[in-house]
């Protein structure tokens, strides 16, 4: 079993590889997007943003005249450390709480909140007002965006990397010649996964590498971890580029199903912007899609530092999904075109 | 004999077509064995039936008396009419992956030497020519030293040196005690090859024998052919059959003499005349009333 799963394992990762101009697409679009993208941002905010904490069930009407300050915009804010943490990555401005006690937090290393204390300091006749302060590093939107652009590459090799050329073969009659051998349906479909899965790890870890070395991107958390959370996707979204194409005898149709796979995830999976603000029926969609649980692990331990435990979740549920997908791709698996 | 293979009652059925109907044969170890028939005869279908490519509606397939499964996918070489082999990779790494498929492995160099591929080694699949391909394709179906190999319309689109050259080829495969299933549509090439054929029409076998015994048991003469330009007078007493395509007139007569006298009486003259043996194509068309290549 196993020579059989090599030998086409193989002959698979040459095929990549010496198929330059695709190897190549998979390098240059993520860095191209990754440097774009940090260029354009640079300067992203020009608005200053102050967020209102309330924790209230009922939003409480603000009449302080801070509110009447212009060119800032005012988010509100229910969880105190959702506001702690926005503060201290430069997120947020400033964080605001009037009620009992009248107080603020500001990061002491943010220009824009400096001068947003000021303006909130000017508005305040009384000066009631306690000033709190939170530390940390501003989390830049190429920080942010960096696990987004790379999942979204793992995302469109996998699918169309796998179930785009599984189609090829089935309709070139390359599957069925398989077929007439010894190699069973399972055999080959876990030379696929193996053979995508290190070629996409090996192309993730060479442009992060680059992008960090280059950018100075954040990682506060293991490198082994990201890993782990990597590899997980890309079995789990491998898996369901064969499962869409487990069937499919044309090359059209399987371009049609894998962008009607894909466009969702690239607009729900919060590969560009983040979708917290979003409606609770938005991020409970976006739950079903494998790049949500892979973009959302890799966040929590690049820009927060969280440990495997902390992301437990999101590997329980990618590893769930690889195996459905991949049996039941297994099981419906077509070596013919008719 | 042993019998290398036994198909009972094959049976295809499409939603508008019936592409095989209730075929049996079977087929001696170490034979040569043809399956002929026009486009569309089914016989294609009924070797990936066999070949386990193809799920059959009905009927049963047997590999030495054992219903076909993973012994005679291990043991079996197949090279289908139309196949892609995989992008990028050299003849060389193309024979490498296919052997790794299988537990029997056959002597690549004798492979590569017998397929005249020695020069093609590191040539990219893509850049083989027909012939060069073809060869490819063989050696590919004999990387596992098969007891039996199945070769669908192997000479189709080559030229006819290359023609003959792939029937030498399969003629030494024959000769090393391996079974070969052929389908063709070239009548030459199953006289040449087979020691036995069934000739397929509409999706069943209407004729089964080695090809010398079909003939001489369906012909006890020769047939006369002249152009149909040369004919003056009236052949009807002679029953002649008319190629509209090919613009000639052919008789079948035991007494040769007596009928060129006849044709010479209805005839501009016998300058243009051909005396030949009748052949498969004259047995297919008198079985079915059409010409193969319709």
């Amino acid at each position: 079993m196993l020579h059989r799963i090599f030998a086409i394992f193989r002959a698979r990762n040459l095929e990549f590889v010496r198929d330059r101009s695709s190897m190549g697409w998979n390098i240059v679009l993520p860095v191209i997007l990754v440097f774009g993208l940090s260029f354009v941002f640079a300067n992203e905010r020009n608005q200053f943003t102050v967020g209102v904490l309330n924790t209230q069930p009922v939003e409480v009407p603000n009449e302080h005249s801070f509110f009447d300050v212009r060119y800032i915009d005012f988010v509100n804010i229910v969880d105190r450390d959702t506001g702690f943490r926005k503060v201290s990555r430069h997120q947020l401005d400033l964080l605001v709480e009037f009620g009992d006690v009248n107080q603020y937090w500001v990061n002491p290393e943010s220009p824009k909140g400096y001068f947003a204390e000021l303006a909130l300091l000017q508005s305040d006749a009384n000066s009631t007002l306690q000033k709190q302060k939170i530390v940390g590093d501003a989390i830049r939107y190429v920080d942010w965006v960096l696990p987004g652009i790379l999942g979204m590459n793992m995302m469109f090799s996998c699918l169309f990397g796998v179930g785009y050329v599984v189609v090829r073969y089935r309709k070139n009659g390359f599957l069925k010649r398989l077929r007439a051998t010894p190699l069973r349906s399972i055999e080959f479909v876990i030379a696929q996964v193996a053979s995508r899965l290190l070629l996409i790890l090996a192309i993730t870890a060479f442009v992060y590498a680059g992008t960090h070395y280059f950018l100075d991107t954040r990682m506060e958390g293991s490198l082994l971890t990201l890993f782990l959370v990597a590899l997980l996707g890309a079995v789990s979204l491998i898996s369901l580029g064969l499962l869409v194409a487990a069937r499919v005898t044309s090359e059209e149709l399987a371009g049609g199903l894998l962008n009607m796979t894909t466009w969702p995830m690239m607009m729900l999976s919060g590969v560009w912007f983040s979708l917290e603000s979003a409606g609770e029926w938005v991020n409970r969609v976006a739950n079903i899609f494998p790049l949500t649980h892979i973009l959302s692990a890799a966040r929590e331990i690049m820009i927060d530092g969280a440990a495997l435990s902390d992301i437990a979740s999101q590997l329980t549920i990618l590893t769930a999904m690889s195996i459905v997908f991949l049996l039941t791709g297994a099981a419906i698996f077509r070596w013919r075109a008719q | 004999m042993t019998t290398a293979l036994e198909a009972r009652n094959l049976r295809k059925q499409y939603p508008d077509t019936l592409a095989v109907d209730g075929v049996s044969f079977d087929v001696e170890e170490g034979i040569c064995f043809g399956l002929l028939g026009p486009n569309g005869a089914g016989k294609t279908t009924t070797v990936e039936i066999i070949e386990g490519v193809t799920p059959a509606t009905s009927g049963q397939v047997f590999y030495y008396g054992e219903p076909a499964g993973a012994r005679f996918r291990e043991e079996a070489g197949i090279q289908f009419q139309n196949t892609a082999l995989q992008d990028y990779l050299s003849v060389v790494e193309t024979l490498q992956m296919f052997q790794s498929l299988y537990e029997r492995k056959a002597d690549l160099p004798q492979i590569i030497e017998d397929c005249s591929l020695g020069e093609l080694l590191d040539r990219d699949n893509r850049k083989l020519s027909g012939g060069q391909r073809q060869r490819l394709l063989l050696a590919v179906a004999l990387v596992n030293n098969p007891k039996l190999v199945f070769l669908d319309e192997p000479t189709t689109g080559l030229d006819p040196q290359a023609r003959r050259n792939f029937w030498s080829l399969v003629d030494r495969i024959r000769g090393n005690g391996t079974t070969v299933i052929l389908t063709t549509h070239y009548m030459d090439e199953a006289e040449i090859l087979c020691d036995e054929i069934a000739i397929m029409d509409a999706g069943k076998i209407i004729t089964r024998g080695s090809p010398s015994e079909l003939l001489q048991a369906q012909y006890k003469n020769v047939i006369i052919e002249l152009p149909l330009a040369d004919v003056t007078g009236d052949l009807s007493s002679v029953d002649p059959k008319i190629s509209e395509t090919r613009q000639v007139v052919e008789v079948a007569t035991d007494d040769v003499n007596a009928m060129l006298q006849t044709l010479a009486n209805n005839t501009s003259g016998l300058n243009r005349v051909k005396i030949r043996q009748p052949n498969l194509e004259d047995l297919f068309l008198d079985l079915t009333g059409h010409s193969l290549r319709a």
